[in-house]
C-alpha cells in the first residue's frame, strides 16, 4: 500500500485486527444477551438491560479504568487470567479488543434484539410442536432467521470498534505498533507540532473506513434478507 | 381416550373446562370466538402451561399440576396447524415438510409420498412459502405437521384466515385426511358447517367454560347450541345408513330411524353410513299420515317434548324411532293441532331442503355438501 506511510498502515491492519477480534469475541454474548431480552421474561431483566446498555452512557475513559481495575495485571480477573492462561490485557491489542468489544456490545445486542422481537415467536412454537427442542429450535428456526439482523449489527459493531478511543487509550495506552489504532494515531499526530497533514490523512482514512463499513452492512443486509425470501408472512 | 381438566387465569375469564374425548375420532371444540378454544388445545400441546389440570392421552399423563409434571411440548408428539399457517419463511415447501419428518419418530404411520399425495403438493415442493396461496399455505402446513408422525392433531380453526370459496376447496382435503389416516383430531371451530362436516364428537364452549359435550346427533338437539348459532341453522344431526336407489326418482333411499329419507343420488354403496342434517325450519309436521304430497319423506313417530323457541314459535321434539329429529312450528299451531308430548305425528321434508353428509370410510364419516 504505497500510498500508505509505514505508520499509518500500522494503524490501519492494527486498527482492523482489533475490530475483528472485537466483533468475534463479543458475537457469542451479544447473541445470547440480545435472544435472553428479546424472549425471555425473568426477574432482573431490566437490570440487566441497563448493565448491558452502561457503556453507552459512561464516559469511555470510566469504561476503560473499570477494565484495568478488572482485568489489570493487579486486578482479580488479570490476575487469574496472566497466572492460570498466561494472558495479558492490559498494554496488549488483546486488550484494546476488549476495551472495543465492551464499548460497542450495546448496540450490538440491541441490532440482533430488534431483529428477535420483530421475528414471529409463533414459528418457534411450530418448531416445538414438531420435536425441536430449545437448542435445535435457535440453530435451525431463530438464527437463521435473525441472520440479516445478526450481520448488520457485526457490521456496524466493527465499524464502531474502528472508531474506539477512550476506553482503548485509557486501558491499554498508545503503544506505536501494539495499541495504536487509527484514533490514536491521529490524536498522537495531533499533538506532534505540524502533525495536521497526517492527522488529515488519518481522518480521511477513517471517514472512509466507516462509510464503507456502514454500506458494506446495509448492503448485506439486504443480500440476506433477499436470500431468506423474507416476505409480507416473514 | 384424550381426557383433559385444565383451569387457567386469562384476561377476560378464566378457563375452567373439563372433558374427556374419544380416540380415534374427529372431536370439535365449538364456541363463538374469545371464548377460550385456542387456549385450550395450547395447553393439550404444552405450548401454554395451566395453573392447575390433568392432561392424559391415550393413559398417559401429559400433564399432572398435582404432581408437578409436565411434558414438554416438543416431546408430547401431537401435531399443532395453526390458523395462520406458520411456515418457516426461510425453507421451501420440501423444506418445511423435511424439517417435520427429520424430528419424526422412527416408526412412521404415514410417508411423506402418501401425504404428497393426500394433500397434492406435488407442484408446491420446490416452491418458495411466500408464493403460496391461502390454500396452499394451509395444505403444506397440515402435512408438515402430519409428517411428524403425530398421536393428536390439534387444528386450530385451519380455514378462518382462508376466504369462502377456498374454504370449499380445502374441506375435502380434510375429509379425505380423516378417512385415511385413523389419527384422532381436535378441530377447533366457531363454524357449525365445518363441524358437522368433519366432527363425530363436539365440545360446546362459552366463556371459558364447557357448556356441553357430546355425539354430534345429541349436542345438535342440545338447547345450548341454538344459542351459539342462531335459529336458522337449528336442526337435528341423525344418523343412517344407504338402503339403495328409488326406482323411478332415482333418489337415494337412507335409513333413518323406523323411516326412510330420500336424498340426491350418490355414488355410495348399500350401507354407508350417512349423516343428514334437518333443520327445524324445513320440518313440517303432521297429525296423520298425508298422501298425494310432493314432499318426498314422510317420517313417523311420536312427539316428546314441546319448548317454545322464540316468542311465535315452539320447537317439538318428535322420536322417529331410535332417532330424534326438531320441527319448529309456530305456537298458534300447536294449539290448533293439539300437539302434546306422547301424542303421535308425521314429520315432512322436502328432499331439496336435506343436507346430507355421508361417511365414505369405514368408522370415520366422509362428508359432502348440500345435496339436491
Amino acid at each position: 500500500m504505497a500510498w500508505l506511510s509505514p505508520s499509518e498502515e500500522d494503524a490501519l491492519v492494527l486498527s482492523l485486527s482489533v475490530a475483528s477480534r472485537s466483533v468475534l469475541w463479543s458475537l457469542p454474548f451479544a447473541l445470547a444477551l440480545g435472544w435472553l431480552l428479546a424472549r425471555r421474561g425473568f426477574a432482573g431483566r431490566m437490570l440487566l438491560d441497563a448493565i448491558v446498555q452502561l457503556p453507552l452512557v459512561l464516559p469511555p475513559v470510566a469504561v476503560g479504568y473499570l477494565l484495568l481495575v478488572v482485568f489489570g495485571t493487579r486486578g482479580p480477573i488479570g490476575a487469574w487470567l496472566d497466572r492460570v492462561l498466561g494472558i495479558q490485557l492490559a498494554f496488549t491489542s488483546n486488550g484494546a479488543a476488549l476495551a472495543t468489544a465492551v464499548m460497542t456490545f450495546p448496540l450490538f445486542v440491541r441490532t440482533i434484539r430488534l431483529s428477535m422481537e420483530s421475528l414471529d415467536p409463533g414459528l418457534e412454537e411450530v418448531a416445538r410442536t414438531l420435536g425441536a427442542g430449545v437448542l435445535d429450535r435457535f440453530a435451525t428456526i431463530t438464527l437463521p432467521l435473525v441472520l440479516p439482523g445478526v450481520l448488520a449489527g457485526a457490521v456496524t459493531a466493527f465499524c464502531a470498534a474502528l472508531g474506539e478511543f477512550g476506553a482503548v487509550i485509557t486501558f491499554v495506552s498508545n503503544i506505536p505498533g501494539v495499541t495504536r489504532t487509527l484514533p490514536l494515531a491521529l490524536y498522537t499526530a495531533l499533538q506532534a507540532p505540524g502533525g495536521e497533514h497526517a492527522a488529515a490523512r488519518l481522518a480521511t482514512l477513517s471517514i472512509l473506513l466507516g462509510l464503507s463499513g456502514l454500506l458494506l452492512a446495509e448492503w448485506l443486509a439486504r443480500r440476506v434478507r433477499r436470500m431468506l425470501g423474507r416476505g409480507a408472512h416473514a | 381416550m384424550l381426557r383433559v381438566a385444565i383451569r387457567k387465569r386469562l384476561a377476560p375469564f378464566e378457563l375452567d373446562v373439563e372433558f374427556e374425548l374419544p380416540t380415534p375420532g374427529v372431536a370439535a371444540l365449538f364456541g363463538p370466538s374469545g371464548c377460550g378454544k385456542t387456549s385450550t388445545i395450547s395447553a393439550i400441546a404444552g405450548l401454554l402451561e395451566p395453573d392447575a389440570g390433568r392432561i392424559e392421552l391415550d393413559g398417559e399423563l401429559l400433564l399432572d399440576t398435582a404432581q408437578g409434571r409436565s411434558l414438554a411440548a416438543e416431546r408430547r408428539r401431537i401435531g399443532y396447524v395453526f390458523q395462520e399457517a406458520r411456515l418457516f419463511p426461510h425453507l421451501s415447501v420440501a423444506g418445511n415438510l423435511h424439517y417435520a419428518l427429520k424430528r419424526a419418530p422412527a416408526t412412521r404411520f404415514v410417508s411423506l409420498e402418501t401425504v404428497i399425495e393426500l394433500l397434492e403438493l406435488e407442484a408446491l415442493l420446490e416452491r418458495r412459502t411466500q408464493r403460496l396461496s391461502g390454500g396452499e399455505r394451509q395444505r403444506v402446513a397440515i402435512a408438515r405437521a402430519l409428517l411428524s408422525q403425530p398421536r393428536l392433531l390439534l387444528l386450530d380453526e385451519p380455514l378462518a384466515s382462508i376466504d369462502r370459496e377456498r374454504r370449499e376447496e380445502l374441506l375435502p382435503y380434510l375429509e379425505s385426511l380423516r378417512d385415511r389416516l385413523a389419527l384422532p383430531m381436535v378441530y377447533v371451530s366457531h363454524q357449525f358447517d365445518e363441524v358437522l362436516r368433519l366432527a363425530t364428537h363436539v365440545v360446546l364452549m362459552q366463556a371459558g367454560h364447557v357448556l356441553a359435550e357430546g355425539g354430534i346427533g345429541t349436542i345438535s338437539l342440545d338447547r345450548r347450541l341454538r344459542t351459539l348459532i342462531g335459529p336458522e341453522s337449528v336442526g337435528a344431526v341423525v344418523d343412517g345408513r344407504v338402503l339403495g336407489t328409488e326406482a323411478g326418482s332415482g333418489l337415494m333411499r337412507v335409513a333413518v330411524g323406523r323411516g326412510e329419507l330420500k336424498l340426491a343420488a350418490e355414488p355410495w354403496p348399500r350401507d354407508t353410513p350417512v349423516r343428514v342434517q334437518l333443520l327445524a325450519r324445513d320440518v313440517i309436521l303432521a297429525t296423520r299420515p298425508l298422501e298425494q304430497l310432493s314432499v318426498r319423506n314422510q317420517l313417523s313417530g311420536t312427539i316428546t317434548a314441546i319448548e317454545a323457541d322464540d316468542a311465535h314459535s315452539d320447537l317439538v321434539s318428535v322420536d322417529v324411532g331410535g332417532a330424534t329429529i326438531l320441527a319448529r312450528v309456530t305456537q298458534a299451531a300447536t294449539r290448533e293441532l293439539a300437539l302434546a308430548p306422547g301424542l303421535p305425528a308425521w314429520a315432512l321434508i322436502k328432499s331439496a331442503s336435506l343436507h346430507g353428509h355421508s361417511y365414505q370410510g369405514a368408522r370415520v364419516p366422509r362428508c359432502m355438501m348440500p345435496t339436491i
